[in-house]
């Protein structure tokens, strides 16, 4: 055998070796456990690498105070780079491991999931992203938004700009920019509604994958329609240039908006910093900003421990959505083991459990959610920050708009999914 | 030693040509057999078999791009393009037609065939990068008109879910069912590619990849079999993609970007070109590879570094890794995992007089 055989085979019989130890799985007793897909690499990492330690900071903040009612939550996590087939993978192992609910990561994943959740009886959520019409628990009763749905914020979106325009949109012009994808057409449903309601003109330009120049849209939205207001439903890469576009172009930031994924403080930055981006309104489904008691509790945590809090909850807008995520599991698993009295939860208390939801709000950072079997998305609540100085300021209390409108597209949309 | 060819005599041609001549070939594929039928259903966890079932597929496309770039010499980068419309014709026809499987994987390996011999049309032309080129266009055209045509993508979420595939009565729900469907798909799919190549099609493809022109001047017709190999690959595409909707139970054009096209290039690559057992391990080694890197860093990373710092470690060493052992294999031996299995069986084949 060459020397280089041997060392291949050297190599592999490592690997072999190593995944055996993998199959040894520790089994800790009262765990409760949760699967977690994560992004921390691949098209839209700036969210997962921010998300992601918020979810784990929130839990181990939990189990430092002693679990809940005496049980610790371990949330397994995963990187599925943004891709479907890791996503399934980490399903068929946090299931066989017997969790009880699934944080699911990213819209194709979602979709990819809802049909498996519903079989196996595994509430799963996916909080901003997914399917829209999942926000009706009817038709959908293993899948948790949790957090505004497109249709929810695009409602908003038109709300706000309403509000700033002097409370009447007739005759108005609205922009829509939005990644050419599945999830950026979503809310066009909603707009078109709403433009005939309202009477606004509304001309949408698409971005199209991977969205690393949007010079000529901008161009088009500058230079030939004038509008009066511009929403920005943008991922990955493609916020901050829009961001930095129109400012070039001399747009005024103030009457743009960005979806909840166009409005991270690493979308300010890549725009060029706070200073190039005053104005620019952003719209959030969790609070922005490190002024909430359990931001403090977590840092006296780490604080308590030696160790500096980590440098991800600085991009206090995903971090804090991942503390969202992690805190409305942890408060369905509380009111699961109510309905088990202390018992082990199943993935069907879980559920329940999310259901029984009322006015969560942990100190303001989360909107005051209240889920029942008919509406999982919570209630639809956004807040809006401006960039001014040198972070996002408050500019509205939550709120939501155009229920009735949304809540019937979901209902309609979800009547029709079930049809087929 | 286990496989002595001392002895073995062939009385007809038959036995000559036999697929598998050497006894100890034949009993190899007989334990593997059993081994792939029995032990891994029984012995392996379910989330070892849903990798498996990754592998499985992945082997089915891997075969048909060695098809056309291995065996025909014709670079092609639009394979996943390919697969996304094997992945909606069926998805289609599942989902409005409530077509039974052994009805959309063919139409859907049908179509990709169709689509795939229009798009290799420009190969009697160019060659080499230029072919890669126009290939490119077609993942381009491909994954817009997905995404934009309704009719095909099924709406704005241009995802079609499909219900799972029934056998004698049975829905193959689970990833264990699964399992014995797509292992079936992927024998035959392996076997018929095994007996194509040894065929005058497969000599006529190898003798236009050498040359084309000396091809030509035999009387071999360049045109008819580049759009054959093409055909043909993009066949193996279609129903790989249809297994894949099968797996993950919806068909979504996202899944089937330029990234998981150069990812089949890369299968091939290492695995071995124009080889049938180098399709398996490249597919096998890329498909297995994140998760095992993952395994062994969370396992083994923990020695080093804090369990916050691993986890977002984790994903970017993977990875590092990934991209450093095909560069690793390539050098050693550029030939691929085949000729590395090669070498190591030649060893043994002459064991104990291997120098």
């Amino acid at each position: 055998m060459s020397p280089t055989s041997r060392l291949v085979f050297a190599a592999s019989a490592g690997i072999v070796a190593s995944l055996a130890c993998a199959g040894l799985a520790q089994a800790a007793q009262k765990t409760i456990l949760l699967g977690m897909q994560c992004d921390r690499t691949g098209p839209t990492e700036i969210v997962g690498t921010s998300l992601c330690p918020g979810i784990h900071d929130y839990i181990a903040l939990v189990n430092s105070k002693g679990g809940v009612d005496g049980w610790k939550i371990r949330a397994d996590e995963i990187d599925t780079e943004y891709k479907v087939p890791p996503a399934v993978e980490e399903y068929e192992r946090a299931k066989e491991q017997g969790a009880v609910g699934i944080m699911i990561y990213g819209t194709p994943q979602t979709e990819a999931l809802n049909a498996k959740l519903e079989v196996d009886h595994i509430p799963g959520t996916s909080p901003g992203f997914g399917i829209a019409a999942s926000s009706d628990g009817k038709y959908y009763p293993y899948l948790f938004p949790i957090a505004a749905t497109y249709w929810s914020q695009a409602a908003a979106a038109v709300k706000f700009a309403k509000d700033q325009l002097g409370g009447s949109l007739k005759g108005k012009k609205i922009a829509y920019i939005y990644f050419d994808n599945p999830a950026g057409r979503e809310p066009l449903p909603i707009l078109n509604a709403l433009k005939r309601r309202e009477g606004f003109q509304l001309r949408d330009f698409a971005v199209p994958p991977p969205g690393v120049d949007v010079s000529a849209q901008v161009l088009a939205i500058t230079q030939s329609y004038h509008p009066d207001f511009v929403i920005s439903h943008t991922f990955g890469k493609s916020p901050s240039l829009v961001i930095k576009g129109l400012k070039e172009n001399g747009y005024p930031l103030t009457h743009v908006v960005g979806l909840v994924w166009a409005s991270g403080e690493p979308d300010i930055k890549a725009a060029g910093g706070w200073g190039a981006a005053q104005g620019y309104n952003t719209m959030q489904f969790a609070g922005a900003g490190e002024n909430y008691p359990v931001i403090r509790e977590i840092k006296a945590m780490y604080k308590k421990e030696g160790k500096a809090p980590p440098a991800a909850m600085k991009n206090t807008v995903y971090y804090n959505r991942g503390i969202l995520q992690a805190a409305t599991f942890v408060a369905a698993i509380r009111n699961a083991l109510k309905l088990t009295h202390g018992q082990k939860p199943t993935s069907v208390d879980v559920r329940k459990g999310f259901e029984m939801i009322r006015h969560f709000a942990l100190g303001g950072i989360v909107p005051p959610l209240t889920i029942t079997a008919s509406d999982h998305e919570g209630g639809g609540w956004v807040q809006i920050f401006r960039v001014e100085g040198k972070g996002l300021k408050k500019l509205t209390p939550w709120f939501r708009a155009y229920r009735k409108v949304v809540v019937a597209k979901a209902e309609r949309t979800a009547q029709e999914m079930a049809a087929k | 030693m286990f496989g002595s060819e001392t002895g073995v005599f062939k009385t007809s041609y038959a036995a000559d040509m036999a697929l598998y001549p050497l006894p100890v070939a034949r009993r190899t594929m007989a334990f593997l057999a059993l081994f792939f039928l029995f032990a891994v259903p029984l012995l392996f966890s379910v989330y070892a078999v849903t990798i498996l079932n990754l592998v499985l597929i992945a082997v089915v496309g891997a075969l048909g791009l060695n098809i056309l770039v291995g065996y025909t010499g014709q670079v092609s980068v639009g394979h996943a393009a390919f697969m996304s419309v094997g992945a909606y014709t069926a998805a289609n026809l599942i989902a409005r037609l409530h077509a039974p499987f052994w009805i959309a994987i063919p139409a859907g390996g049908g179509m990709a065939a169709l689509v795939g011999a229009f798009f290799g049309i420009p190969s009697l032309r160019i060659k080499g990068l230029y072919l890669a080129i126009a290939t490119l266009a077609a993942q381009f055209i491909i994954e817009w008109t997905i995404n934009h045509v309704t009719w095909i993508s099924g709406g704005v979420d241009a995802s079609i879910q499909v219900s799972p595939p029934v056998v004698f009565g049975m829905a193959l729900e689970t990833q264990r069912q699964l399992y014995f469907f797509l292992l079936f798909f992927a024998a035959l799919a392996v076997t018929a590619t095994l007996n194509l190549v040894r065929s005058r099609v497969g000599r006529a493809l190898v003798a236009v990849r050498d040359q084309d022109i000396a091809a030509e001047i035999i009387g071999i017709n360049t045109f008819r079999y580049k759009l054959a190999a093409f055909a043909i690959s993009s066949f193996y595409a279609g129903v790989a993609g249809v297994l894949y909707t099968y797996y993950l139970g919806i068909a979504n054009y996202e899944q089937f970007g330029i990234s998981v096209s150069i990812d089949y290039l890369a299968m091939i690559i290492i695995g071995g070109l124009g080889s049938v057992l180098g399709s398996i391990f490249g597919a096998a080694f890329i498909t297995i590879l994140p998760e095992a890197t993952r395994l062994f860093l969370k396992h083994f990373g923990g020695m080093f570094l804090s369990h916050g710092a691993i986890l977002n470690l984790i994903p970017n060493i993977r990875l590092i890794l990934f991209g450093s052992l095909i560069i690793f294999f390539l050098i050693v031996e550029p030939e691929g995992l085949n000729r590395l299995w090669r070498n190591i069986r030649n060893y043994f084949r002459i064991w104990p007089f291997t120098t």
